[in-house]
Order: C-alpha cells, then structure tokens, then sequence
C-alpha cells in the first residue's frame, strides 16, 4: 500500500476558536472541516474546479498577528495575545489560503454586509420563477436568499432581458435569465470534459453564456454541467419539468457502465425514477458521472422486461422454478456462463453452485472504447467481483467458442446462463436447442426464449448489493425502487438451487446474513465485513494477487495501472 | 501670473518642426539614453528607478522602483515588459500625445526599462481606437530595429529584445493590468484574482511581468540620463518628476500641462494657466485624476494632516498637485485628468454620465460590479428621465458601498467613488432634483428637463 504523503496541520482561528486544518487548504474547506454545520456561502468555487473567484458570495474578514517591522516580533495585546491586524476589506474565502496564525470572522457585520449585498446584486435582474424552476428546492441562490437576503426589494428598474429557453446540446437546455455567471461550466467543460465548448459573450451586465460558433455542448458529460449549476439555468432536458425534486427519495448507488463505478444517487418516487445524479468519491468519480449512465435506469421500464418465473414457457412460483433448475443441475454436464454484471453476493453463489455441481465456469467479456475520464474499456461493473469471489480465476474471454464445441460434442448438456445472450456469443440457436437452457436474467432475449426455466432477475436499482470497480474497490449499492411484483432478490433464489445440492434446506437469508456467510470465505474481506456497516464510499481491497493479471482499463480520471501496481505490489510499510 | 512648465516628457511635442521620424528625434539627443543604459549593469539601472521614486503615472501611483523589485526572479521563467497604451480613463488624454508626436521616446524609455529587468520580450498594448497611433508605432519601431535600438544583439550589448505592438479590444477594462494581460494572451479582458496572479509574479502566459503605464516608462529614460537622485529633486519628496495634468471641462484654455510635481496649485492650474472659467461663470466642482477620482466641491474646507505630519488647511484653489496632496484631500492625482465643472454644472446628469460609462465598460466577471453598476446607471438614468425620488441619493450610496472593496478588480472602486462622492457632496442637488419634479408634475409640466446627455 501505498502511505498517504503527510500533510502539515496548521492551527488558525476561525470566530475566536482555533482549529488545526491541513496547511494551504482554502477557508471554504477549512470552515467545512471545523465542522458544527458552519459552512461559507459560495457559487462559483467548486472543490473540483479551478479557482474564479467572480461571485464574491465567499468573503470572510481575514486578520494576521502584526509582527513589529524593525525588530520582526510578535505585537501582544495586553493580555498576552497576539494582536491581529485585520484586513479593512473582506476577502474571497475561495481565493484564500489558510497559513500559521491565520484569522478569520465568518460572520462579522462586515461579512453579513458583504453577503447580504452580493445576494441582492444577483437577485436584481433575476427572473424570481421559482415556482416553475427545476431547480427550486435544491437551489442555492434560493437558499442563500433566504439565508442572506433583505428579503425584500430596493430595485424598481426594469429587469435585463436574456434568451430563455436556449438549446445548448442535445441534453442541456439554458435559461440565461436565471444564470449568475459563475463560470463553473465554461470551467468544467475545459478543465474536466477537455472539450472548451462554453463560453461568455457581451459585456457587463449582458454577458451571457453560450456555445462556441458552430459548436454544441455535446460531450458526454454535459449532464454534470447540470448538476453543478448552483442556479437553474441549466437544466437537463429529460428531467426539464418532469418532478418537483423536493418529492423525491435519494438512494445511495454505483454506475453500471463500466468498470469505473462511479458513485451515484438514485431519485426516485413511488417506485419511480426520475433522474441519476453523480455521489462525490474522491477515490472514484470526484464529483462527475457520463451522461450516457444516467439513461440505464430506462430499460428497467421496458416492454421486454422479465416478470415472470416460467418453465418451458408456462408461468411458474420461484420455489417451483429453483427446484426444477436444481433437478437440471443435479442431471449433470452442466455450463455455467456467469456475468461480470452480477453483484459480489451473486456471485458468490454462482461460484458456490459451480463448486456443488461441478460446472465449468466461463465468462464473456464486455469491452469498448474508454475515454480517459469516467468510461473505462471494460463495461461491466464488477469483474473484479467474480475474481476476489473465485468464480473465475482468469481474465473472461470474448466469445463462447470452446463451449460451444463442448455442446456439439455432447460433452455439455445443461447451460446455466446469467444475463448473456449466448447466440450473439457464438452459440447458435441450433446448438441451444441441443441443450437444456437456464436463463437468469431482467430482459427477455434470443437465450431466454428458448429457455427451459427463466428466473427474472432485479436490475441494480432494485435491489441490495456490492461491486467491485476497476482499483479493487468494493462499494455498495441499495435498492431505490421495487422490482416486478414477486420477483425475489437474485441471492434468495440461488439459495434456493445451491442449498439442495449439498443436500440443505435453503435458508431464508437477507444480505446481512448472506455477508456473514461471504465474509469468512473470501481472503480479500476482512470477517467483519457486513453490507450494512460497509463506509459509503466504499472499502479499497487488497489487489496483489491480482496484479499479473492484464486488465484492460488504461488511464482514466482515478486509474493509472502501471502506478496501481506499483502501489500495490509494494511491501506493507508500518 | 505667469506659471512655467517644467516640460520633460512633453519637451518636444507641439514643437514646430518636430516630427515623429527617427532622424528628428536622434538631432534632438534620442537613443543617447539607450546606449548609455546597454553599458551599465542592468540592476544599477533598476536601482536609479527606485531612488528616482517614480511613481506610476496609469492611475494608482505605486513606485516603479518598488514594483521592479517584486519580480519573480527565482523562477527562471522569461520576464515580459508591458507599455500600457490602453488610455481610456475619462478625461485622459497624454498618452496619445507621446505615442503621436514622441514615439521613440517612448520606444527608448521602454527599452531601457525592458533592459533594466532584463525582459526577455516587451509589448505595448494599444487602445484600439488609437488606430494612427498604433500605424505611428509600428513604423517608429521598423525604424528602430534597423538601428539596432531593438532587436537582436542590441548596440552590440549581447541583449536582445523586441517590441510588439497589440491592439486592444476596445473596452475600458482592458486597461486593467491583468485584464490587459488576459486580452494580450486573446482571451477576454477579465481581469484576474489577486492573489495569486500578482503581474510581478504570474503575468503574461503566468511568466513574471511589468506593466507600466506610458508615461512612467518614458520617465525611465530621464531617470537614465539624469540619474535617480536629480530625478527625484524635481518635485517634493516622495511625489517626484513631472505630471501631465489634462485639463478638460469648463476652462478657458483645457489641455495638457506639463509640472513638476507640487509646482501649482489646482487654483493657479485652472486660473492661471488655464484661463480660468468662461466669464460669469463660478467653479463648481473638479474631479483632478480622471473621472474614478473622488469630486471634490469647489467651497469646501480641506482639512488634515499630510503624511510628513504637517497640517494642512485648504480652499480647493490651495490644492497642491501631486500625488500625496491630493490624496489627502480624499481624492487622488488618478491618470492627470482634471475634469473642471461651473456653475452650470447639474451634478445628476454629471453622475449619471459617469455612471453611463462605467456600467458599459464592466467586464461582467464579478457579482457586486455587474449588477451594481448598471444598477446604480439606471437609477441616475431615471432621474434625468423625470422620475427621481428623493430617497435616490441614499439609494445610490448603498449601492456603491455594496460594491467597493468587494470586486476581483479596482473598477469596483472607480466605478462607486463617483457616486460615493457626488453623493456625499452633493446630496442636496440630488434631493432637490426630486422635489422639483414633484413640483413641475403637480403643475401638469413635463418632469424631465432637455439634457445632453449621451
Ligand atoms: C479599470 C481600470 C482601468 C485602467 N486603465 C488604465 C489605462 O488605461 N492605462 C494605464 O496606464 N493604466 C490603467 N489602469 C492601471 C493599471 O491597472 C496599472 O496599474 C498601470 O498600468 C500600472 O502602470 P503604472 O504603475 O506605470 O501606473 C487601469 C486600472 C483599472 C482598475
Ligand atoms: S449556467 Fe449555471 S454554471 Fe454556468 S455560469 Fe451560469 S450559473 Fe454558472
Ligand atoms: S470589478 Fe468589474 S471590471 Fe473588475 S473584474 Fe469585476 S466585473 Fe470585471
Ligand atoms: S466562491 Fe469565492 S468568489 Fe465565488
């Protein structure tokens, strides 16, 4: 492991107490870290962004010990404390650093006075269409008005007037009404996107953002633009108008996509999604998501939808499915085509019934172009999941050549497949009609029509479980909303199959107690590990027995393999 | 009475017979200064600047000297030269002047000064308008360069070094050293955070960087040629050389004119040497450093002390000018744009032309400038229009005190000091402006009085 670089603590003074804050941090962050809910009001910074300083919502009064200019010496009150000799102007929290000795006022009438102005400032040509703003409720001019207003209006000129409505890609529509210039997406879009797509024209007071000539915000990443605009001028075309946001229930999630699993939270209503919004992971994501992995919760939606457990196509109970699947296995000659889509808790017994039954493992690869930030070249969630659990010990392959000699041959008779379709894996349905076919999967496909047995699963937004992302970080995910009227969760279902086949009763389990079965077993979890008890931004495992593996992820925002093993291979230090 | 200017920098324009070519100002003595400075040791020259005490003739007034000395010379990165030529403070009108009739002085102060810091590359960033003085410069630095006055290897010093000319944008703000900066590199002119873009520090493509106003690098030739010690007896110390003062407004005579530091008297510089008012007409008002400078009433009582711990008590004709006088007085000697208003003067529709201008030329970057400004624009706009309220005045001061100090840039000062100070002493007229378009709508006349407003 690699030992975290020291940072010096210093010790400032923020409202008359002293707090030890790391050495060169800004006063935004250091006001966060003193903690007691305090927190400086800003729009324009963003932890991840570099510095504007244009809103000027941050100011704090700043003061230095006075030092005498002949001798260098400490000035001392009476009381022995060193005088402080405080700036007459307030100064940006954002653009200030915090050094020994520092002191700050957060809320000296000064400061009040300063924030108070700067609210009215932005509020003056401000549309005030709260009532039919997205944003509303998750606003923070909304919040800071409130919070730092005069609450009522010295202005009785006539408003600016600006372009509404304004398509900027195919995703993010602008309100330049409503925008307060604060340059957080013209900076996201060059500094993170790497495409400088958003800019300002005019001047003054009729600056208003726009696209470059001939441009649009296209990349795939535009949505974070959305999300980090701390007004409603940009807003996401899909959700545009669709929900109230104050409405909707947040659940902690993780980004199938690709191997990256970025941090999201899933908001939901009634059983509903509305939205995907990026969870900050320092280790992950930072704060960004693509778009294209805020569209996966639509499919879950669709006609093709599995809902149903069915033997040879008639509809069936899980227990009478499970049994009939145990009955299949129990016959011998089994394939098991597991996924790197399944969660851990899966395929930990995936790799149990691969061990009771004797099938052969294999496992298709999914791969595409990464693009250096947060879409890695291996799109599935959780392949390292179904290495630390065992299920396989080798990198997946592309296609499903060897099994399907195997079932010309007539070596295999069963295929237990999870989420594949195999005929587009080099099976064909000839072949597939040789063989007895066990489809585990959330959408119906070529394999799961000609199925004997279908046992529908629950995709990721509806239910509970873990994945292990591309730096063997184990992270977790919770149901947002229900799935199909009775569908269990997937591990129940496949007690169901592996208990039988060494001879057990299923037990009924929750994921707790499917944790403290897993958590012993796999060398890489420590035995405490509880689902439940798992940090929100997850748990970084050790990956040195998989180092020699050739992964195919290359440098993306948080994973550089050759520095990851480097880190990794590297002895424990004390 | 007679008042002599102490002509240094203005020597030679508006002579007859003097002409901008290269020839005319070698007969008078030109290029002398860059020879001699291309033989001394580039920190001895920086040293002359600082015992000169110089100080920056672009609006703040900091020592050349001084701002020489804070350059970043530790980073090894290549230091770069600015000539700020942007000139668009209201009631400034000197640096044209140079640029048009003296260009090689110009080019030879900079290229002692560029010499003295050992830049690497100068540039002189020109207001866009200024599109003579921009063909002017251009052909007075071709005619340099084929004298090795710049170039390569300069007067076989070993040092090299050029000199670009750049174009401005065509707004005020890009007169602002680091929106000036910004717009160098072709990008807005938004002015930068400070810290840590500090031009001495992180200028020009984030390499360390001087910017000086025209007329403070002319000065750097004198500086040579005298030395720091005998620039600096001109004028009182700490308020050394000679000021252009640029007298515009209700003057018989307005114009530029050339004192040396605390020489005259804003009294003796209006009466004597600007012919005083047109007859029958009595001194309102003056704003003495271009139009951010804080007005000051023509029947106030100055009161104080000034930094040497003297006190003063001064009419506003005792006003000596230079820097640390007039500072004193709450105002400052700004660019030398003394703007002269009478009796005739209507202080709202004075505000509101400032205010006019300032709400144009903000950049936008920043909260309090960009909404304030044009705030404060619409409410003086509104005024003249015939709809003053006599809570106004108050209105304005709260709006401009909500701006100042609270800005990425200085513009927030420029922009609310006028009102702050009009408003401050002239509140009464602004209170009355109200009352008497209350009275004229009671009697059914239009409120709005014919103004000339832009
Ligand atoms: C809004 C604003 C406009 C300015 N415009 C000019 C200008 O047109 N010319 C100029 O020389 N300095 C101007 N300045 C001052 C420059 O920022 C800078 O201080 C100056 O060029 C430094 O030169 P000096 O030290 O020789 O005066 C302006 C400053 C501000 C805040
Ligand atoms: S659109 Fe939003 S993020 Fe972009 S500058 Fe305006 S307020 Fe800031
Ligand atoms: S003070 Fe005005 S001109 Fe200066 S950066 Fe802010 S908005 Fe721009
Ligand atoms: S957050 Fe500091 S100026 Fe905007």
């Amino acid at each position: 492991m690699k030992i975290e670089s020291i940072v010096e603590n210093i010790t400032i003074n923020i409202d008359g107490q002293d707090v030890d804050v790391p050495k060169g941090i800004n006063i935004i962050e250091a006001v966060k870290m003193a903690g007691k809910g305090k927190e400086v009001p800003h729009y324009c910074y963003h932890p991840k962004l570099s510095i504007a300083g244009n809103c000027r919502m941050c100011m704090v009064e700043m003061g230095m010990p006075m030092r005498d200019r002949t001798t260098g010496e400490a000035i001392l009150e009476e009381d022995g404390s060193p005088k402080i000799g405080w700036m007459p102007k307030p100064t940006i929290g954002c653009a200030t650093n915090a050094s020994p000795g520092m002191h700050i006022r957060t809320h000296s009438d000064m400061v009040k006075e300063s924030r108070n102005g700067v609210t009215e400032f932005l509020l003056i040509n401000h549309p005030l269409d709260c009532p039919i703003c997205d944003q509303a409720g998750e606003c923070r001019l909304q919040e800071f008005s409130a919070e730092h207003g005069r609450g009522y209006s010295r202005f009785i000129e006539d408003k600016n007037v600006k372009p509404k409505r304004t398509r900027l890609g195919p995703r993010v529509t602008l309100d330049d009404e409503r925008c307060i210039l604060c340059s957080r997406c013209v900076r996201f879009s060059k500094e993170i996107a790497n495409d400088d797509v958003l800019g300002f024209v005019d001047r003054g007071t009729y600056s208003t953002l726009t696209c470059y000539p001939g441009k649009e915000l296209a990349h795939n990443y535009s949505l974070n633009t959305v999300d980090i605009c701390p007004v409603g001028a940009l807003t996401s075309t899909d959700f545009r108008f669709k929900m109230r946001v104050w409405f909707l229930k947040r659940t902690h999630s993780i980004c199938t996509e690709s191997s990256i699993g970025a941090n999201t939270e899933i908001w939901s209503r009634e059983g509903k999604i509305y939205r995907i919004t990026p969870r900050r992971n320092d280790e992950v994501n930072d704060t960004w998501m693509t778009d294209s992995g805020r569209d996966l919760f639509k499919p879950i939606e669709s006609e093709d939808r599995l809902t149903h457990y069915t033997i040879e196509g008639v509809h069936t109970t899980c227990d009478e499915a499970a049994a009939s699947v145990v009955k299949l296995i129990q016959a011998g000659d089994v394939a098991l085509v597991g996924s790197a889509h399944s969660s851990v808790e899966e395929q930990f017994f995936y790799k149990q019934i691969a061990d009771r039954s004797g099938a052969k493992v294999s496992l298709v690869s999914h791969q595409g172009e990464g693009d250096g930030l947060l879409l890695s070249e291996d799109r599935s969630p959780n392949l390292r999941g179904a290495l630390v659990t065992g299920l396989i010990t080798d990198l997946p392959e592309a296609s499903l050549e060897t099994l399907a000699c195997e079932i010309n041959s007539g070596a295999v008779k069963t295929i237990f497949a999870v989420n594949e379709d195999l005929t587009e894996l080099g099976i064909s349905k000839e072949a597939l009609a040789k063989v007895n076919v066990i489809y585990v999967g959330t959408h119906a496909n070529a394999t799961s029509e000609v199925a004997s047995v279908v046992l529908p699963s629950l995709s990721v937004f509806e239910k509970d479980g873990t994945f292990i992302n591309q730096s063997f970080r184990l992270q977790r995910f919770k149901a947002a909303v229900p799935g199909p009227r009775g569908i269990e969760p997937d591990y129940t279902v496949l007690e169901k199959i592996a208990a039988p086949l060494s001879q057990e009763k299923p037990a009924s389990l929750t994921i707790d107690l499917v944790w403290e079965r897993m958590a012993p077993k796999i060398s890489q979890f420590d035995d405490s590990f509880r689902w439940r008890s798992l940090p929100d931004d997850g748990v970084a495992l050790n990956a040195s027995a998989f180092l020699d593996l050739d992964f195919v992820e290359t440098k993306n925002l948080k994973y550089d393999p050759a520095a990851f093993k480097e880190a990794h291979a590297a002895p424990v230090e004390a | 009475m007679e008042h002599k200017e102490t002509r240094l920098i203005f020597k030679h324009i508006d002579e007859p017979g003097y002409t901008n070519d290269i020839d005319c100002y070698m007969q008078h003595g030109g290029y002398e200064q860059l020879k001699k400075a291309v033989t001394m040791k580039p920190e001895d020259i920086c040293a002359e600047v600082l015992t000169s005490g110089v100080r920056g003739r672009g609006g703040a007034g900091f020592p050349a000297g001084m701002k020489w000395k804070f350059l970043d010379r530790k980073s090894g990165k290549p230091i770069y030269l600015i000539c700020n030529a942007d000139e668009s403070e209201p009631g400034t009108f000197k640096d044209r002047q140079i640029i048009h009739q003296d260009p090689h002085q110009l080019i030879e102060g900079m290229m002692c000064a560029a010499f003295a810091i050992q830049a690497k590359l100068a540039f002189i960033y020109i207001r866009g308008e200024f599109f003579q003085g921009y063909r002017i410069l251009e052909k007075a630095i071709e005619e340099a360069r084929s004298k090795n006055f710049l170039g390569d290897n300069i007067l076989g010093s070993g040092y090299s070094c050029d000199i670009i000319v750049h174009r401005g944008a065509g707004a005020y703000i890009c007169g602002e050293e680091t929106g000036l900066i910004e717009s160098l590199e072709g990008f807005r002119a938004n002015p930068r955070i400070k810290p840590p873009y500090f031009p001495a520090a992180l200028g020009a493509y984030q390499c360390p960087t001087i910017v000086n106003n025209v007329e403070t690098l002319c000065d750097v030739k004198h500086i040579v040629e005298m030395g720091g010690e005998a620039f600096a007896k001109i004028g009182t110390p700490g308020n050394t050389g000679t000021r252009i003062w640029c007298v515009s407004g209700h003057v018989q005579k307005p114009g530029y004119y050339e004192f040396a530091c605390a020489d005259i008297t804003l009294g003796q510089l209006i009466y004597d040497v600007c012919g005083g008012l047109k007859p029958g007409r009595k001194l309102k008002a003056v704003i003495p450093g271009g139009s951010s400078a804080k007005i000051l009433r023509a029947d106030e009582r100055f009161k104080g002390k000034l930094k040497d711990g003297s006190e003063f008590d001064w009419g506003i004709e005792d006003i000596p000018m230079d820097f640390d006088s007039l500072a004193a007085v709450g105002s400052m000697s700004g660019s030398g744009g003394v703007i002269v208003m009478d009796d005739t003067t209507d202080m709202v529709e004075a505000l509101a032309n400032i205010n006019y201008f300032y709400a144009h030329e903000s950049c936008g970057q920043c909260t309090p400038c960009r909404e304030g400004v044009p705030w404060m624009r619409k409410v003086t706009q509104r005024m003249v229009d015939g709809e003053a309220r006599e809570e106004d005045a108050d209105l304005l001061k709260s709006i401009a005190d909500q701006i100042a100090g609270r800005t990425i840039c200085a513009f927030g000062e420029a922009a609310s000091w006028p009102v702050q100070s009009f408003i401050a002493k002239f509140k009464d007229e602004f209170v009355e402006k109200a009352k008497e378009q209350a009275a004229r709508r009671k009697e059914g006349k239009a409120t709005a009085t014919e103004t000339t407003l832009i």
